[in-house]
């Protein structure tokens, strides 16, 4: 019970963090180029639109709001449609706040979490190693149109999500879709808040 | 051997026999209930419940720490494994991946009895549509993941209401698929015992259990560098009685050694030796029965005193050894059996006013004293001297001059005595506010790593403390859940305001009939469900042939029987619903643990609030924490009283016998300013006193009174000669000894005493001499 509720969370938290790999323009399709890009990047303010594909409804969910990365290690996810929520990532605890209810969770001692966390931390950081040791890595496109798509290596990762891919355009991140292991989809796009 | 000699002995060893048939009939015990009151209020019993029976006082908290986290996560599940098959354990959890699906599973089947949102609006055309619409949108949170494969089954979210009950904020965290540590260097388990926390014999067996099994896991399974951490209220009790019992046959092996040695020094012969022991042996032995026969159980810390009142009681024979070698026995009854008889009658008043002590540990201790200072004194007076025969003058070589010099020395100092007197009294009355030590914990013999490690497992696993309760009681079952079931309701509306965080009930997991029969009656026949339902689902993005798995469920839940708490056998639920609900001869109570606040302060419940909203109901709220505080102060305030009752006692009974005030006031003096100089320098030295050094206080005058009144022969004619004066120097010794022994003990009730009657049976003494009035002093 726990543990699908840890799952839960870090389906959230995955698309938050990916979301969020908002990087300046680079030239070439290069992952090494893509990953300086990302690690030089100090964070922001983004609205977001996320869709769910779930099976047993004959519409998507769609939800609204706002997330907050300031570098290095904390993230805010703020749904404001269809029901206020806040999910916090600040270092290793992750807080989920909803309605009157609050769950707080130390990622620290959970390694397939940490695994899952620190994949989405390598790619904000910009750290190569730390992605390519829980993932696989694809990157294709253009400079202008990249996408980037992850692959679980382990199993246990791969029990919560099949593939992530994140498409972006220049240093832009414009969208990530992720594919659970039982069919059901999310997509979410992105639209940062420019500020002067 | 004459035959009324012969008469005595026979009647003393009829006396030991029986007394030793006694003593070990007796039951021995170590526990808590050294501190818990004899005539408890509704609250306190309530305590002791719970710190004899309480589910709480059951768990014992393991943490396997060293080697890596697969190798302790392995561990962890073997030792899950082979614990849990033992009828030793009502419970072993570790965090096991599928140990909770159990308990999802009961509550999916039974969510319809369960489920606190059951009503018959929720099952009308707008409040399906607005329970639909809430799961719906939950489905868009992280959150909602875990409800998605039931939502056929369960759209309107009863399990989502559910869940909220089982608090998941406050699970461990785990590592390896099991609980871990917060920092991950351990592997965390939490074991609940058949054994109540008050059988030590049971908790000593489960805890022996654990670690054997786990010694063989670990070595089965190669993995030799973890070690077991483990602790709990019955490793404590434990640990508490084996420290006690270990330091007892340490201490007063100890100390007897030394009397011995002093004694045999002094009589140079084996024989006075063991005879002077034989007072020793017969108080010893007259205490332990007295307490066991009055009391029926007789504390581990009781006996540790008694190994001190060795000290005591020895004197009595060192008294008649030393005085009565020169005059003969006869003389010796005549002329200072009556001064010493007057000190045991002393000793007996003071004594004897801890009997009305409402703490038991107290009485006991009071009882213990009084029964083994009487059968000393009464022993010596009636059985030694016979058994002994003529003696021999026995006196060492004091010579009367250089004893004048001492005292002539001593008394050039009763001014500068006095002015410190009067210094340490006016500090103290000054200190008068943190002279005593506020709570228990005083008392308590955990050691500080103990209690480290104590903290880190707790912390580790969020292990339930129940400081807050609220108790409710029934005729029946039924009747006391349907009284937890309101007192919930109440309890609600504390949560909504912020005044508590959460509380437990379980309730939640076996409502009454009545609440189950109130909620069958609000799920609609299959028919008008379904209408409904097909209504209510119109708009939404979930159509109504999906949920026929639901129209099932109602369906079947309608005819389902009430829940009984046998349906929950082996799940996480019946540990709950068992815990808290407690089947006494007549009644059924249900405790209702309180949880703070997260942003109260240092996790305090406003107790007042909590009073006022339960005011009109039956329902009891009981901070333990602040029961055990009041009930530690109510001691204290009633052991000074009753101290204070003794003293008074004395004084009469001192001022009857010596029919002067000038001589009264000479016998008391001494024993005052010894008193005030102890409790100034314990208190100098930073030691909050507590109960234990109140008991010797009373000793100190206890003892101190046969000083005194040695000096200040009750006849008034005799100088004090060398016999009676080497006498006292060696019962001054020998309760140094035998005091000062317990002095070194790690026990702090035991410490207490010991540091409290060494030092000052000397003080007295000293200053008996200082103020012996002049004409006496020769």
């Amino acid at each position: 019970m726990i543990k699908r509720l840890r799952i839960g969370l870090l389906h959230g938290l995955f698309t938050l963090l990916i979301m969020l790999l908002a990087a300046p323009a680079f030239a070439a399709i290069d992952l090494g180029q893509l990953m300086d890009s990302l690690a030089r990047h100090p964070g922001g303010t983004a609205r977001f639109v996320e869709k769910k594909f779930l099976a047993v409804l004959d519409k998507p969910l769609v939800a609204t709001g706002e997330m907050t990365y300031t570098a290095p290690d904390r993230l805010e996810k703020r749904t404001l449609t269809p029901k206020l929520e806040t999910l916090i990532l600040n270092k290793d605890l992750l807080t989920l706040e909803r309605e009157k209810q609050k769950f707080s969770i130390n990622l620290a001692s959970q390694p397939e979490a940490l695994a899952f966390v620190d994949s989405i931390r390598g790619t904000l950081a910009g750290n190569r190693a730390a992605l390519e040791k829980n993932y696989a890595l694809h990157l294709a496109g253009t400079e202008d149109k990249w996408v980037l798509t992850m692959l679980p290596r382990e199993q246990k990762i791969a029990a919560i999500v099949l593939r992530i891919v994140v498409s972006g355009s220049r240093g832009q991140v414009r969208s990530i879709e992720y594919l659970q292991a039982d069919g059901d989809r999310s997509l979410l796009s992105i639209e940062p808040i420019v500020t002067p | 051997m004459k035959r009324t000699t012969l008469r005595a002995l026979l009647i003393w060893l009829l006396a030991m026999l029986a007394g030793s048939v006694i003593a070990w009939n007796s039951r021995f015990s170590a526990d808590m209930s050294f501190f818990l009151p004899a005539k408890p209020s509704a609250e306190q019993e309530v305590l002791i419940e719970q710190i004899k029976e309480g589910a709480v006082s059951r768990l014992l908290m393991l943490g396997i720490a060293g080697g890596d986290a697969v190798q302790r996560a392995t561990v962890s599940r073997e030792l899950r494994g082979r614990l849990a098959k033992m009828p030793e354990f009502v419970s072993v959890q570790n965090g096991e991946a599928g140990s909770l699906d159990n308990d999802r599973d009961l509550l999916l089947a039974h969510r319809y009895q369960l489920s606190p949102s059951i009503s018959a609006e929720r099952f009308t055309e707008d409040g399906l549509r607005g329970a639909i619409s809430d799961s719906i949108d939950l489905l868009t949170s992280p959150a909602g993941m875990l409800l998605k494969p039931f939502l056929t089954r369960d759209p309107t979210g009863e399990m989502a209401a559910l869940l909220g009950a089982f608090n998941p904020a406050s699970q461990p965290a785990s590592q390896e698929g099991v609980w871990a540590s917060r920092d991950g260097e351990r592997a965390m388990l939490l074991v609940q015992t058949r054994a109540h926390g008050s059988d030590t014999d049971g908790q000593a067996a489960a805890i022996q259990a654990i670690r054997s099994h786990f010694a063989e896991i670990s070595r089965s399974t190669g993995a030799s560098e973890v070690n077991l951490l483990l602790s709990g209220p019955g490793h404590f009790a434990v640990e508490s009685r084996e420290l006690i019992k270990e330091e007892i046959f340490r201490l007063s092996l100890i100390s007897s050694l030394a009397i011995i040695a002093v004694l045999l020094f002094i009589y140079r012969s084996p024989r006075l030796m063991l005879l002077g022991m034989l007072p020793v042996v017969s108080g010893t032995l007259a205490g332990v029965v007295a307490v066991g026969l009055v009391h029926d159980t007789v504390f581990g810390i009781t006996i540790g005193f008694g190994a001190a009142l060795i000290g005591e009681s020895v004197d009595y024979s060192t008294y008649y050894f030393m005085q009565s070698g020169r005059l003969g026995a006869q003389a010796w009854r005549e002329r200072f059996w009556p001064t010493i008889r007057l000190g045991v009658a002393t000793s007996v008043c003071g004594f004897g006013a801890l009997l009305f002590s409402g703490f038991p540990g107290l009485a006991q201790l009071g009882l213990y004293a009084l029964a083994g200072i009487l059968t000393a004194a009464l022993a010596t007076r009636y059985i030694l001297p016979d058994l002994a025969g003529p003696l021999a003058d026995r006196t060492p070589s004091l010579s009367q001059t250089m004893i004048d010099r001492a005292i002539t020395l001593l008394q050039k100092l009763r001014w500068p005595t006095l002015i410190l007197a009067l210094i340490a009294s006016l500090w103290l009355l000054n200190q008068r506010d943190n002279l005593w030590h506020p709570n228990l914990s005083a008392l308590s013999t955990v050691s500080a790593a103990d209690s480290i490690i104590d903290g880190q497992l707790r912390a580790d696993l969020s292990a339930p403390d129940s400081r807050y309760l609220v108790v409710v009681t029934g005729r029946d079952r039924e009747a006391a859940l349907q009284a937890a079931e309101r007192t919930g309701r109440q309890l609600d509306r504390l949560v909504e305001a912020g005044i508590i965080g959460s509380y437990d009930n379980p309730a939640r997991f076996l409502p009454s009939q009545a609440t189950q029969a109130a909620r069958r009656a609000a799920l609609p026949a299959a028919e008008i469900l379904r209408e409904r339902l097909g209504q209510a689902v119109q708009d939404l993005p979930l159509s109504a042939d999906k949920l026929a798995p639901f129209l099932q469920d109602v369906a079947a839940a309608r005819q389902a029987p009430d829940l009984q708490r046998d349906d929950l056998n082996g799940s996480n639920l019946a540990l709950a619903v068992d815990s808290l609900m407690l089947q006494r001869p007549d009644s059924w109570s249900v405790l209702l643990p309180l949880h703070p606040a997260a942003s109260a302060d240092e996790l305090q419940i406003p107790a007042e609030q909590i009073r006022a909203a339960l005011v009109g109901s039956d329902a009891l709220f009981i901070d333990m924490k602040g029961e055990f505080d009041t009930l530690y102060s109510d001691y204290l305030d009633e052991a000074i009283k009753l101290s204070l009752a003794g003293v008074v006692g004395i004084i009469v009974l001192l001022a009857f016998n010596l029919r002067s005030p000038r001589r009264l006031a000479s016998v008391l003096l001494p024993l005052a300013i010894a008193t005030l100089f102890v409790v100034a320098s314990l208190h100098l030295s930073g030691q909050r006193l507590h109960l234990l050094h109140l008991i010797g206080l009373l000793l100190i005058i206890a003892v101190g009174s046969n000083y005194t009144l040695f000096f200040n022969r009750a006849d008034g004619q005799s100088a004090l000669n060398p016999e009676t004066l080497a006498s006292m120097g060696v019962a001054n010794l020998t309760t140094a000894i035998g005091f000062g022994t317990l002095g070194l003990s790690s026990v702090p009730v035991l410490n207490a005493i010991g540091l409290t009657v060494g030092p000052g049976a000397v003080l007295t003494l000293l200053l008996a001499a200082m103020f012996v009035p002049r004409e006496t002093a020769g």
